[in-house]
């Protein structure tokens, strides 16, 4: 038999860049050749690639995990599934049975929560586009509504007029938490008094009734601190409220945020250093809460965590399609999926995983996605060995924001599959055809071509 | 083809640029194609050697063959 073959590579050498970890970055390998014990060559066999695949079992692992992070240290616990963050069917309905209830930014993911069969009661309205009639329905439907802005409050009183009634709502507001950018776009400032004044605005109305406060601060937030900050404030500001005008605050919902275990770009530190646990959050959480609330006061605290619970059950199968050498010197690859399918590619740098161990020296290499586009790229600086077409690349964590922000451009949007805790694996949404592309659109009678032949 | 015949290369695959004193590491296959380049060897002859010496085809030995030839110009050895 004839040696193995790998592929030449020359690689020069830095003096004084001797790595301080052991072994040799020129050799590591990253190989994946399965998920949850199903592997990624029979994923691809039976449902193509590109592939969307979760895991039901992290699924499951990371909510439960949270659940018992916040419940062990706080009574009144209850969890909102962020919709925006994946609303693949299969995925919200799991949510749901292990005790979410929903939460949906417009008409359309609320109209999905329906769908679902999610009670109205079951369902946070947020956002800063509920339109009339959707806001009415959420109304009739008895959906807990966070107010954004002032003509919201006006749409809501209409409603409240309409249906000869007043409605309880909760209010958003955006507050100095140490975290920057400050949301200030979202809600009514606190420290400005603008979220006092819409309070003052509802009771002078006499239709609405503030019986919630609601807060999210942004996304990835990595300083458990800035959530203690946030309770603090909210606390107060519902004492203050109680005082005024006699409402009485009954959930205190302080959004979602909490990060997974995802690298941002430009921070070099793997993230198990970087992040805190869920456990410190939970705990300044609850600490902050105890301080704060009057002893035996127990408002229910709503959490809207989205990526820290779905993003690391999720991965993307990718096929290497061409090698390329550009003009100076990089190793480039083109992968099946790009941009169009990993929109978080921008701000974080993905786990990047090799089907199989190759051989070679490891030079750091560029993978584009499909897209005749510039922006298209995976990861501008990945070092691998030597791959060749036809290679599987896992990509993770990729389960938050990804699948819904999905591009229906260039490309067809691929299957996605839920690999079960007994290792069965669902379709849960078909690859797209050339029907999905084209099924509302309507062609003008004088374009219509005769038919040919 | 002289610069090429300038390198001072090891069986390990450690090469030496005396006139830039850059230094590089190239892999067995690499080494390979780098001696029979010193040889004065075309590409043709030497993917074919490489497909009859290794379990590869004579294509992807061809790619391979371009492909390294493109590092070393771009490295400034040839
Ligand atoms: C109001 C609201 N709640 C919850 C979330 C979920 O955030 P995350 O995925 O960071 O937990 C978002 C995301 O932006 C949001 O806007």
């Amino acid at each position: 038999m004839k040696p193995a073959y790998e592929k030449p590579v020359i690689k020069k050498l830095h003096n004084g860049l001797m790595n301080k970890f052991g072994y040799s970055p020129a050799y590591a390998r990253k190989v994946r050749t399965d998920i949850d014990g199903v592997p990624v060559a029979d994923l691809v066999e039976k449902f193509g690639s590109p592939l969307f695949v979760y895991s039901e079992r992290i699924l499951r692992q990371k909510y439960r995990q949270m659940h018992t992070a916040f419940s062990t240290r706080y009574p009144n616990v209850v969890f909102g599934w962020s919709y925006k963050t994946n609303y693949l069917n299969a995925i919200c309905a799991l949510m749901h049975q292990q005790g979410s209830i929903a939460e949906v930014v417009s008409g359309m993911e609320y109209e999905k929560a329906r769908a679902l069969g999610v009670p109205g009661e079951n369902i946070i309205f947020n956002g800063p586009h509920k339109a009339q009639a959707a806001l009415e329905t959420a109304v009739r439907e008895g959906a807990m509504i966070n107010v954004d802005h002032l003509d919201e409050i006006y749409a809501l009183e209409r409603v409240a007029q309409k249906l000869g009634r007043q409605l309880h709502v909760g209010l958003r507001l955006n507050l100095d938490a140490g975290v920057y950018p400050q949301w200030s776009r979202f809600g009514f400032n606190l420290e400005s008094g603008q979220a006092l004044e819409a309070a003052k605005r509802m009771k002078y109305g006499g239709k609405l009734v503030l019986s919630g406060l609601h807060c999210h601060l942004g996304t990835f937030i990595m300083d458990a601190g800035a959530y203690a900050r946030q309770v603090e404030k909210m606390v107060a500001f519902g004492c203050e409220l109680e005082k005024a005008f006699g409402y009485s605050i009954e959930y205190l919902d302080i959004g979602g945020g909490f990060p997974s275990k995802s690298r941002l770009k430009g921070v070099y530190l793997p993230p198990e250093v970087a992040l805190p646990a869920i456990d410190e959050y939970a705990e300044a959480i609850a600490q902050a809460l105890t301080k704060a609330l009057r002893p035996g006061d127990f408002p229910k605290l709503i959490l809207e965590s989205g990526r820290a619970l779905v993003d690391e059950a999720g991965f993307l199968i990718t096929t290497i399609t061409a090698t390329k050498r550009l003009p100076d010197g990089t190793r480039a690859y083109v992968a099946d999926a790009g941009v169009n399918l990993l929109f978080t590619a921008n701000w974080f740098k993905f786990n990047i995983e090799m089907d199989r161990e190759v051989g070679g020296v490891n030079e750091q290499s560029v993978i584009y996605g499909p897209l005749c586009m510039n922006i298209d790229v995976v990861d501008e600086s990945v070092l691998l060995p030597p791959l060749s077409c036809g290679m599987r690349l896992t990509v993770s964590p990729v389960g938050a924001y990804n699948h819904t922000q999905s591009l229906q451009f260039i490309e067809y949007r691929p299957a996605s599959v839920l690999i079960g805790e007994r290792g069965e694996v669902d379709l849960i949404r078909e690859a797209e055809d050339l029907a999905d592309i084209t099924r509302r659109e309507r062609m003008p009678k004088r374009f219509a071509q005769e038919e040919v032949g | 083809m002289h610069k090429l015949s300038r390198l001072a290369i090891n069986e390990e695959g450690f090469v030496f640029n005396p006139t830039t004193g850059d230094s590089f590491q190239v892999s067995e296959t690499g080494l390979v194609i780098l001696g029979k380049l010193r040889d004065g060897h075309s590409d043709e002859a030497i993917a074919q050697a490489l497909a009859e010496k290794y379990e590869v085809s004579l294509e992807d030995a061809q790619r391979d063959v371009a492909d390294f030839r493109a590092s070393l110009k771009n490295l400034n050895l040839i």
